[in-house]
C-alpha cells in the first residue's frame, strides 16, 4: 500500500500519521504540502489531525480550500481511499466529501481522554479486520467534535451502514453518538478519535492497528 | 525631544540612583528611547538584579550538562548523541490580569526558549497556584488559565503531560503560572545566542510587531495594587498558529548551516534579544527600525524596541545566506526582514527614519546592570509540634483529605490538554512523573514539577531543598535516573528584608539538595514582586526535574496491578504532622515546622528503589508527599482500581503514622516472593522498611475494622474539581 499524508499549515498529527504508517506498512508515506496541486501515485491519502490555519474562520474551512484538496477530491472520485482523522474529518465535512458538520463540543471545552467505541460496520476497507460490535478504545483530543447532520441524513447514514464507530460514552454531544462515518462510495472515512495514536502497546494500546491492517489488506 | 523628568524615570521603574548610574555609563543624559531600553534591561525580570549574587551559588555542572544557565534554556546529554533541552518560566503577573492570554503567551514563550536552541518541544508541564477556592476570582482564573494553556499547547501539537496545582489564600491577589517545556535535539546541533563576528546580517523572523506588551517586563517587576486592571494593555496576545509555523520554519532553517546565532524575542522584545546576542557574542549590533515588519502604522522607535509582540525571533546569519533563509520563511508565510548588522563597536545602536535614536555600550545593558546585595533577615523557625485530636477516625479523615483542594483529582484540568499527541506519552498525568519516550528508541524522559509552598513558608531553606528532593523522588519513583533541574523562583518583594531572607534561604536549600543529589540546575527564572497591596505570596521555589529511563519497558507506575501484592513502606516514619495536609484539612491549622530532610538518606533510599525498578523487582511504586502514607495508598488503589487491606500503624500513635509527611519515603507493591527479596535486601543495606498490608478487594480496609469503598473515595476524589468549577457549592476552606 502506498500512502500520502497531507500537511496543512499547523497540521500537528502529520508526523504521528507518518510514524503509524511507517510502522504498519514498512514504507514511509509521501508528505504532501498543501500548496501542491497533484498527489503522488498512492492508494491512501491521510488528512491528519491538528489546527490547520489555527482553526480560524471554522475548523477545517480554510484547509478545505487548499490547492491539494482538488487533487484529494479527484482521488476520492476515482475510488481512492481517504482517511480523515480529527481535523482531517473536519476538513472532509467542510470540503463536502462527507455529509454533516462538526460543532463545538457540547461541554464547550477541549476534551482529551481515551474513549470506548463500538465498531458498527466491518464492510469497508478501513474496518474489515475488526469484529462487528467489537469495543475499541482510541483517544479523542478536540474542541469541535460534536457531529451534526439533519435527521434525514442521519437516518440515511444509519440505514446505509455508514456509521462506522459509535461512542459508548459520548464525550462531545455528537448526534446519535457518532464518532466516524463513511461516504456513500465507502472509500472516504472521517473520524474524530485517533487510531494513529493506538499502534504501540507502550503508548496506550493497539486498537488502531486493525484499521491500518484493513487498509493494507484491501489496498495492497 | 522629551525631557527626562524624575516622574518619567519613576514611571519606568528606575530608582534615582539607577538613573544617575545610566547617566554615568553614557556620559550624558539618555533620551526617552534609551531610557526605555535601560528600564527593561535593568528590570528585575531581565537583569535578576536582586537574585543574581545568590544564584551564582547554585551547582550548575555535571559531566552530562552540555549547557547550564545563561542561555535560552539548559541542555543535558541523554546518550546516543541525543540532547534534552528544557526550562521553566513564569507568566504570573500577566496571567492574573488577563488569564487566557497571560497563560497562553507563557506557554508560547517557554516553547520558543526551547526551540530557538534547535530542539523540537516534546512535552509541556505547568505548575499553577491559585487563591482560595471560594475567592470570587478563583474560578474565573482557573478556567481562563487552563483554557489558555490548552489553547496554545494543543494547537502546537505538543503534549501537556502533567504539573501541579495548589490553592491558598496567599495567592488571592497573585496567582502563579509556571510553564515548563522539554525538547529534544541532537547534541551536535544546539543553537546558541552569541552573535559572534562583525558584518553579519541580523534577521527578524515570525510575526509583525505591534503595540502589545510594551513594558511587560517592567510590569512584571512591580507589585500590584487595586489599579492593576489598568495594566491589561501590557499583556501580550498569543497566536499559536503562527508559533507552530515559526517552529517548523526555524527547525527547517536549522537543518541548514546558515545560522550563527538565534534567540527568541520574549520579555523586552527586540531590545533584549539584540542586546543579549551582542553581549554574548562580544560584538555590537546596529538595527534599522525602518525595516522591522510592523502590524500598526506610525510606530515609534520606543514602541518597536519595547513591544512584546509574540511569535518573533531574531537571528544572525552567515553573510550571503539571507535568500536561502527567506525562502523557508516565505514558504511558511511568515515575515522575514534583514533589520540590521553585527558590528565590532560593542555598542547597541538603533536608527529610525535616518536618525540614531539609541546608542548605548552593550555592557551597560548587561554586565553593568545593577546587582544588589539586598539586606535580608532570616526568620525564626516555628518548631513546636502541633497539637491534634487523637480520637478522629482515620478513614473519615482520609476521605476528607482526598477530596480537599490540594489533593483532589486534577482530571478536570488535564482532560483539557492534549496529552497524547506525538504518540510518545508513556505515562499520562496522574502519576508521580510524566514519561515521554524518545521517539524511535527504548529511552524515555521522566518529567516532574514540585514545590510545597507551606513548607517553604515555615522554613525557606528546607522548602527549597524539599522541592528538589521531591522532584528527585518523583523521577526515581518511575524508575528514572534524575539528571538536572530548572528552577522557577516565585517570591514577594525583595526590597523587604524578610522576603529577601526567604529568597536567599530557599536558594541555599536548593543548592544544598542539588549538590547532595547530584542534580544540577541548568536553567531557571525568577518572578519577584508577587505582592498585592503589600501582601506577599507563600514563597514558591518551583523545581522542574528531568530524568532518563534507559529502558522504558521497566518503568514503574503508581497503580496497584494485582491482588495479593505486599504493600511495603520504604524509609523512616516518625510521624511529622507539622505543616501537613492533615493538619490543615482536618484540624484547620497551618502550624509547625516543615518536615526535616536528610539528604543522605534521601539518596540512599531513592537509589535503592530505582535499582529495584531497573532490575524488574518493582513495577508499582509511589513516592510519599502530601497526605502521607495513607493518601498514597489510597491513590495507588484508585489508580489500579484494586483495594487494599492494611494492618495497624507501626508507631503507637496512628494519626501521625498514617498522615505525617516525613521525607525520603516510597511505597512499593510487589508479589510475595519479590517482596521478601526486597525486604531482605533493604535490611542488608540498613534501609528502614515495613510491610503494611496486602492488595485486594474493592475498598481500603484498616486493621480489619474500618472500611471505606473505592467507589466512595473515587466520588470524593474526582468530584471536588468539577463541583468547584460548576459553582455547585462553596468548598470549605480554612
Amino acid at each position: 500500500m502506498k500512502s500520502a499524508v497531507i500537511v496543512f499549515p499547523a497540521s500537528n498529527c502529520d508526523r504521528d500519521a507518518k510514524n503509524a504508517l511507517d510502522a504498519m506498512t514498512g514504507k514511509a508515506p509521501a508528505m504532501v504540502w498543501h500548496q501542491e496541486s497533484e498527489l503522488p501515485d498512492v492508494d491512501l491519502v491521510v488528512l491528519p489531525g491538528g489546527f490547520s490555519y489555527g482553526d480560524y474562520l471554522r475548523t477545517g474551512a480554510m484547509a478545505a480550500q487548499s490547492p491539494i484538496m482538488r487533487a484529494v477530491k479527484t482521488h476520492a472520485e476515482k475510488g481512492g481511499a481517504v482517511l480523515g482523522i480529527c481535523n482531517g474529518f473536519q476538513v472532509l465535512t467542510e470540503s463536502g466529501l462527507l455529509p454533516g458538520a462538526l460543532m463545538r463540543n457540547a461541554g464547550l471545552k477541549f476534551v482529551c481522554r481515551n474513549v470506548a467505541m463500538t465498531v458498527q460496520e466491518t464492510q469497508s476497507a478501513f474496518t474489515r479486520k475488526y469484529d462487528s460490535g467489537q469495543t475499541v478504545t482510541f483517544p479523542v483530543a478536540h474542541g469541535e467534535g460534536n457531529y451534526y447532520a439533519d435527521e434525514e441524513t442521519l437516518d440515511r447514514l444509519e440505514g446505509e451502514g455508514r456509521v462506522m464507530f459509535r461512542y459508548q460514552d459520548n464525550p462531545n454531544g455528537s448526534a446519535r453518538g457518532i464518532a466516524g462515518i463513511l461516504n456513500d462510495k465507502r472509500n472516504v472515512l472521517g473520524l474524530m478519535p485517533h487510531p494513529e495514536r493506538m499502534v504501540d502497546p507502550l503508548t496506550g494500546g493497539t486498537d488502531g492497528r486493525a484499521m491500518f491492517e484493513s487498509l493494507i489488506e484491501t489496498l495492497s | 525631544m522629551t525631557e527626562i523628568t524624575p516622574d518619567i524615570v519613576r514611571d519606568h521603574g528606575l530608582s534615582p540612583e539607577e538613573y544617575e548610574r545610566i547617566k554615568a555609563l553614557l556620559g550624558r543624559a539618555p533620551n526617552l528611547v534609551e531610557l526605555g531600553v535601560f528600564s527593561v534591561m535593568w528590570s528585575e525580570h531581565c537583569s535578576y538584579k536582586s537574585t543574581r549574587a545568590h544564584l551564582r551559588k547554585l551547582p550548575t555542572k555535571a559531566p552530562w550538562v552540555l549547557q547550564g544557565p545563561g542561555e535560552n534554556a539548559g541542555v543535558i546529554d541523554i546518550g546516543d548523541g541525543d540532547a534534552c533541552i528544557f526550562k521553566m518560566e513564569s507568566h504570573n503577573h500577566p496571567s492574573f490580569i488577563e488569564p487566557y492570554q497571560g497563560a497562553a503567551t507563557g506557554v508560547g514563550g517557554i516553547m520558543r526558549d526551547v526551540f530557538t536552541m534547535g530542539a523540537r518541544p516534546i512535552a509541556m508541564m505547568n505548575a499553577l497556584r491559585f487563591g482560595e477556592p471560594d475567592h470570587p476570582k478563583t474560578r474565573h482564573l482557573v478556567s481562563g488559565i487552563v483554557s489558555g494553556i490548552g489553547g496554545y499547547g494543543n494547537c502546537m501539537g505538543v503534549p501537556t503531560v502533567g504539573g501541579e496545582v495548589n490553592f491558598h489564600r496567599s495567592y488571592n491577589g497573585n496567582i502563579l503560572v509556571n510553564a515548563m517545556c522539554v525538547g529534544l535535539a541532537r547534541a551536535d546541533r544546539i543553537f546558541l545566542s552569541a552573535a559572534k563576528g562583525a558584518g553579519n546580517p541580523v534577521v527578524y523572523i515570525g510575526s509583525k510587531t505591534g503595540r502589545d506588551g510594551i513594558h511587560g517586563a517592567t510590569m512584571a517587576s512591580a507589585e500590584f495594587n487595586e489599579n492593576s486592571e489598568e495594566k491589561r494593555p501590557t499583556v501580550q496576545v498569543g497566536d499559536p498558529f503562527t508559533e507552530k509555523l515559526l517552529l517548523e520554519a526555524c527547525l527547517e532553517l536549522m537543518a541548514t548551516d546558515a545560522i550563527i546565532a538565534i534567540q527568541d524575542m520574549g520579555a523586552a522584545g527586540l531590545t533584549s534579544s539584540s542586546a543579549e546576542m551582542a553581549d554574548k557574542g562580544g560584538s555590537g549590533i546596529e538595527l534599522d527600525l525602518d525595516h522591522v515588519p510592523q502590524r500598526e502604522t506610525n510606530m515609534t522607535a520606543y514602541e518597536m524596541l519595547l513591544s512584546e509582540s509574540q511569535e518573533r525571533m531574531l537571528a544572525v546569519l552567515k553573510p550571503g545566506r539571507e535568500a536561502q533563509a527567506e525562502k523557508i520563511f516565505r514558504k511558511w508565510e511568515l515575515d522575514f526582514a534583514v533589520i540590521g548588522v553585527t558590528t565590532d563597536t560593542h555598542r547597541f545602536v538603533a536608527r529610525h527614519k535616518g536618525a540614531v535614536v539609541a546608542d548605548i555600550p552593550v555592557t551597560a545593558l548587561s554586565d553593568e546592570a545593577p546587582v544588589y546585595q539586598r539586606p535580608f533577615v532570616s526568620r525564626e523557625k516555628k518548631a513546636e509540634a502541633p497539637a491534634y485530636d487523637k480520637t478522629k477516625p482515620v478513614l473519615t479523615s482520609l476521605e476528607k483529605i482526598l477530596g480537599s483542594p490540594d489533593m483532589a483529582s486534577r482530571r478536570w484540568i488535564w482532560e483539557q490538554y492534549d496529552n497524547s499527541v506525538m504518540a510518545d506519552t508513556v505515562q499520562h498525568p496522574g502519576g508521580d512523573a510524566a514519561v515521554v519516550r524518545v521517539h524511535g528508541t527504548k529511552k524515555a524522559l521522566a518529567i516532574t514539577t514540585d514545590v510545597t509552598p507551606r513548607y517553604a513558608k515555615a522554613d525557606p531553606f528546607t522548602g527549597g531543598a524539599q522541592a528538589v528532593a521531591e522532584a528527585w523522588r518523583n523521577l526515581t519513583a518511575v524508575g528514572a535516573t534524575p539528571l538536572a533541574v530548572t528552577d522557577n523562583l516565585n517570591f514577594g518583594n525583595p526590597q523587604k528584608p524578610e522576603i529577601m531572607g526567604e529568597i536567599v534561604a530557599a536558594i541555599d536549600g536548593i543548592g544544598a539538595a542539588c549538590r547532595a543529589l547530584d542534580f544540577p540546575v541548568v536553567s531557571g527564572n525568577c518572578s519577584l514582586y508577587n505582592e498585592t497591596n503589600g501582601e506577599g505570596i507563600l514563597p514558591t521555589p518551583a523545581i522542574g526535574g528531568v530524568g532518563l529511563l534507559k529502558d522504558v519497558s521497566k518503568m514503574a507506575t503508581v497503580a496497584f496491578k494485582r491482588p495479593d501484592d505486599v504493600v511495603i513502606l520504604i524509609g523512616e516514619t516518625k510521624g511529622h504532622l507539622g505543616q501537613s495536609i492533615y493538619l490543615r484539612e482536618v484540624e484547620g491549622k497551618e502550624e509547625g515546622a516543615a518536615p526535616p530532610l536528610d539528604l543522605a538518606t534521601e539518596k540512599k533510599n531513592g537509589d535503592f528503589v530505582r535499582s529495584l525498578i531497573e532490575r524488574g523487582l518493582a513495577d508499582t511504586v509511589h513516592d510519599l508527599s502530601d497526605g502521607g502514607v495513607l493518601a498514597a495508598i489510597a491513590e495507588m488503589a484508585l489508580a489500579g482500581d484494586i483495594g487494599v487491606s492494611i494492618g495497624q500503624a507501626v508507631t503507637p500513635d496512628p494519626i501521625p503514622f498514617w498522615f505525617g509527611e516525613d521525607q525520603g519515603r516510597y511505597l512499593i507493591a510487589a508479589p510475595f516472593a519479590q517482596a521478601e527479596k526486597i525486604v531482605a535486601e533493604a535490611r542488608e543495606k540498613y534501609i528502614t522498611i515495613a510491610e503494611l498490608g496486602r492488595t485486594g478487594g474493592d475498598s481500603v480496609m484498616l486493621d480489619d475494622k474500618e472500611t471505606v469503598t473505592l467507589r466512595q473515595l473515587r466520588a470524593t476524589h474526582e468530584g471536588w474539581f468539577p463541583r468547584l468549577m460548576a459553582g455547585e457549592e462553596i468548598p470549605v476552606t480554612n
